[in-house]
């Protein structure tokens, strides 16, 4: 499909600092090739704002490839925006139409905290992965890469779990801001390979655990994660993760 | 000063086993009274911070990103490579030497390449057992793939997101390490200077992105692992926030810098479609195992590629190259895609592209083959374009995407100042004038996960164990440098933004200092970027304040620094007139047009020192030598 011009009106939360009141400001931007991702339709604002004199949007983001999940902010109500199986800056304005309104703010949870703008603090992420999200190999420790044969079938599965880019759109998907598929897509991962296995039980207590004490709601089955996710992980994952929490919790030491 | 890298004796098999053997140790439980810096979370920065703090160091971790995970390393796509010859087809340790240094066309040393395949086959073992998802085959054995540069199959993927993975697995073990209370992670910090006494590297000043605070760390070495220069020419395949300033402030205080010139312009990304376009995107160069690279047989040719009949489209690498085909290095690769459009032969819109035609692999294995091997690239390359590489050939061009030059090291990675380590990337090691594709991943974990932890020993032995040394003066001057600089940047307040002088900056290293230079293209380009220097220090806008998050503040002191780094990238271009890895000197070629490398002239690491403002870096010379390998004039035909 060619490229054609469209005009986009925005409405973005801006907010100063982690303390100050936020609230929706409007913008209006003309002309804009429907070729150009929804950062540098941001990009595009912010050198326009910045030549009045005004503040430009702040924003997270760095590969624009959709793979470091440093990007993201909710769109009209959806996290990275409507395309299904796709970041932000991986979303195009072809999928909007001209004169479309925009409704942009950042990711919300109370596990996560607006620092400006649309940008987030996510570092409860690495929060739960340092309760257990790893296998307890020191480097030189390891055994001939092919001593242990994985099928191909369960090294794609554990694959489509280590998909997650940890970029929080689940989150903040979920009405109860749960880390569900964020924790279950690691839990599962290292669940389905046998280097996971040692710890398998303790993993899943322990990542558990830091979820609720960061203070990250529990699963009801939604679904809006797996609708969010950019990089389309299954529930299933929390499936597993709910199978190995009961294992460990009801066979634990 | 002689530039000593401090090869070990010995024959080439043994010169690291000799080495560590040499090497003083730190007692065990004396490694708990050393601190180390380490700036940068990516492959190399977060290998080798796990790694450190699993030997028992206090290891204190900065990253600019809000994550440890969000490195760029994350974005590698293809793969890794391992000389363990799993596949049976000839590999070993010595043919991945071989095909590195060769493919770096002679302008790397021996012993550290050779000690890079060595150790290239623990790297394999270390990642599966992190639980590293590598592809494998039906049997449960791990798969390879092919790649450009080499005749066997010797890359371990993990789909398209190999990079991803590979970081994931170095990103576990140093979160296990913050757990266990080993690391310190540090987020959102930029480093802005480091800090040098008595000539040995003391500690960092960082600024914390989030309040603008100035602050300063302490340490008995500092380990830089921030990655590439690619930036400089503004649209890159890099992620945004790439940048030199780490690397190039310590430049500025006295590590040398090697082969800044040495860029390497990727055959596979996406062509450039609009002024507004913010970042280039590679499509790995996996690609090339099964798509066919072609252009209209003749010029102006406006037909959609369907309609082209199979004996009017030129496969150019196939024909010219019938012994790599189109698995070629990606040198060959650019120049010739540049070649093929330059000649009125290129498609698409602007007619800078050629086609990567699927079509043939898809009938010969099937298109589910086809998709499993490759289905996330042809999904990136669809949302991008809004075109289906199922059903009609992906189109690309090339874009600047590694830097081979970096900061000069010793065989121990040691810069020039004491004290001051550099890995990955942000070095000059390993890959000479030109890197292999699979060979980037490789490198960074090797010198994270292998090299440095055995080497750092040696210099911290001769430090006292305790409190690291620096005086607090050295540290309040340096920040007050730092603070200095930043209200300078603020103060100017002219009409134009950072993205709009980088733009500029970019054009004009792209035109004069790409794939192709010369000498009056050279030499305009070292006339014209001190102006845009200039005109940056008088007219740059930067809206907001220091003391907080502020993105165009954080952009200008990067760009500020590329700046001054595209000068010397040009200068070092101007001195090196042969053609030689990834680039083409228009004055050094054969009589079929194919590079010329100049090896009774130009054989050597080119290690540029910092005068001064306004003063010429003085240029010392590393000589290479070949007891290995001849260098023989590369031909992949």
């Amino acid at each position: 499909m060619p490229s054609t011009k469209i005009d986009i009106n925005l409405k973005i939360w801006r907010q100063e600092n982690p303390d100050a009141p936020g609230s929706f400001q409007q913008y209006s931007l003309a002309g804009l090739s429907t070729d150009m991702s929804f950062l540098e339709m941001l990009d595009v604002l912010n050198e326009k704002l910045t030549l009045e004199g005004r503040e430009p949007v702040a924003f997270d983001h760095d590969c624009r490839e959709g793979i470091c999940g440093m990007c993201g902010a909710v769109v009209n109500g959806q996290p990275h925006g409507p395309e299904p199986g796709t970041t932000l800056c991986q979303l195009h304005l072809r999928h909007f139409r001209d004169g479309d309104h925009l409704v942009i703010e950042p990711f919300r949870a109370r596990a996560f905290r607006i620092e400006k703008d649309l940008v987030v603090d996510r570092s409860s992420l690495d929060h739960i992965i340092q309760a257990g999200g790893y296998v307890s190999v020191n480097t030189g420790g390891a055994v001939e890469a092919n001593t242990i044969a994985i099928p191909q079938q369960i090294a794609e599965q554990a694959m489509d779990a280590a998909a997650c880019i940890g970029c929080g759109a689940c989150v903040a998907a979920c009405p109860n801001a749960s880390a569900m598929l964020f924790l279950g897509a690691k839990v599962s991962q290292l669940a389905l390979l046998p280097q996971g296995h040692p710890e398998r039980r303790l993993r899943a207590l322990s990542m558990v655990g830091k979820m609720d004490e960061l203070g990250f709601g529990n699963c009801s089955n939604e679904r809006e994660c797996e609708a969010a996710c950019p990089k389309s992980i299954s529930i299933r994952h929390i499936a597993r993760l709910n199978r190995e929490f009961i294992k460990a919790a009801l066979f634990a030491e | 000063m002689i530039l000593d890298a401090k090869i070990p004796d010995g024959p080439l098999a043994e010169k690291w086993d000799r080495h560590r053997f040499a090497g003083k140790l730190i007692n065990p439980a004396n490694r708990r009274k050393y601190t180390v810096i380490v700036v940068g979370s990516g492959l190399a920065g977060a290998s080798a911070a796990a790694t450190l703090a699993e030997h028992g160091y206090q290891v204190q971790v900065f990253t600019m990103h809000d994550s440890p995970r969000r490195a760029h390393s994350i974005a590698a796509q293809g793969g890794i490579n391992a000389a363990k010859n799993y596949q049976n087809d000839g590999d070993s340790i010595f043919r991945l030497f071989y095909d590195t240094i060769k493919g770096g066309d002679f302008r790397a040393r021996e012993a550290n390449v050779y000690r890079l395949a060595q150790i290239s086959n623990s790297i394999i073992d270390q990642c599966v057992a992190q639980g590293v998802p590598f592809a494998r085959e039906y049997g449960g054995s791990l798969a390879n793939r092919s790649f450009g540069g080499a005749q066997v199959s010797r890359t371990f993927y993990a789909r398209g997101q190999t990079g991803q993975q590979l970081l994931l697995g170095a990103y576990s073990a140093l979160m296990r390490q913050v757990h266990l209370g080993k690391v310190t992670m540090h987020t959102r910090r930029e480093m802005m200077d480091l800090v040098v006494e008595d000539g040995k590297a003391k500690g960092i000043v960082t600024r914390d992105m989030r309040t603008g605070a100035i602050s300063s760390h302490a340490a008995h070495a500092v380990v830089l692992a921030t990655g590439g220069y690619a930036n400089v020419y503004n649209l890159s395949t890099n992620a945004m926030s790439s940048n030199v300033t780490a690397v190039w402030r310590a430049y500025k205080r006295g590590a040398f810098f090697a082969n800044p010139c040495f860029v390497q312009i990727h055959p596979t990304c996406i062509p450039v479609h609009g002024d507004y376009q913010s970042k280039l995107t590679l499509m790995s160069e996996s690609l090339r195992n099964d798509g066919r690279v072609w252009v209209p047989g003749k010029a102006g040719d406006k037909r959609p590629p369907g309609q082209i009949p199979e004996a009017e489209r030129d496969y150019y690498l196939e024909n010219k190259y019938p012994g790599f085909g189109n698995l070629v290095p990606r040198d060959v690769a650019s120049r010739n895609a540049k070649e093929v459009c330059d000649r009125g032969r290129g498609v698409g819109e602007t007619g800078l592209a050629v086609y990567l035609d699927f079509a043939d692999a898809i009938n010969r294995d099937g298109i589910e083959t086809i998709y499993r091997r490759y289905g996330n690239l042809f999904q990136m390359y669809a949302k991008i374009t809004d075109q289906d590489p199922v059903k009609q050939p992906m189109m690309i061009y090339p874009a600047v995407h590694y830097t081979m030059g970096g900061l000069w090291v010793d065989y121990d990675l040691m810069s020039t100042v004491p004290g001051l380590f550099v890995l990955g990337e942000a070095n000059f090691s390993d890959h000479g004038a030109n890197r292999l594709g699979a060979s980037a991943l490789m490198q960074g974990l090797a010198d994270g996960y292998f090299i440095l932890p055995n080497t750092i020993g040696a210099y911290l032995s001769c430090c006292t164990p305790g409190a690291p040394d620096g005086s607090a003066r050295i540290f309040a001057d340096t920040e007050k440098e730092v603070e200095t600089q930043l209200a300078r940047l603020l103060a100017v307040q002219g009409k134009r933004t950072v993205d709009d002088i980088h733009k500029e900056l970019g054009r004009l290293l792209w035109d004069h200092c790409g794939m192709a230079r010369n000498s009056a293209g050279l030499q305009q380009a070292l006339a014209r970027i001190p102006q845009i220097r200039e005109e940056f220090w008088h007219n740059v806008l930067i809206p907001g304040a220091g003391k907080e998050l502020n993105q165009s503040l954080e952009r200008a002191g990067r760009l500020a620094d590329f700046l001054e780094c595209a000068e010397l990238m040009a200068r070092d271009a101007l001195d090196r007139q042969e053609s030689c890895g990834c680039h083409l000197r228009e004055e050094s070629q054969t009589e079929e047009h194919e590079a010329r490398r100049d090896d009774a002239r130009y054989a050597y690491v080119a290690a540029w020192q910092y005068r001064g403002t306004g003063q010429t870096p003085m240029l010392h010379q590393e000589p290479l030598t070949f007891a290995n390998v001849t260098p023989s004039q590369r031909s992949y035909k």
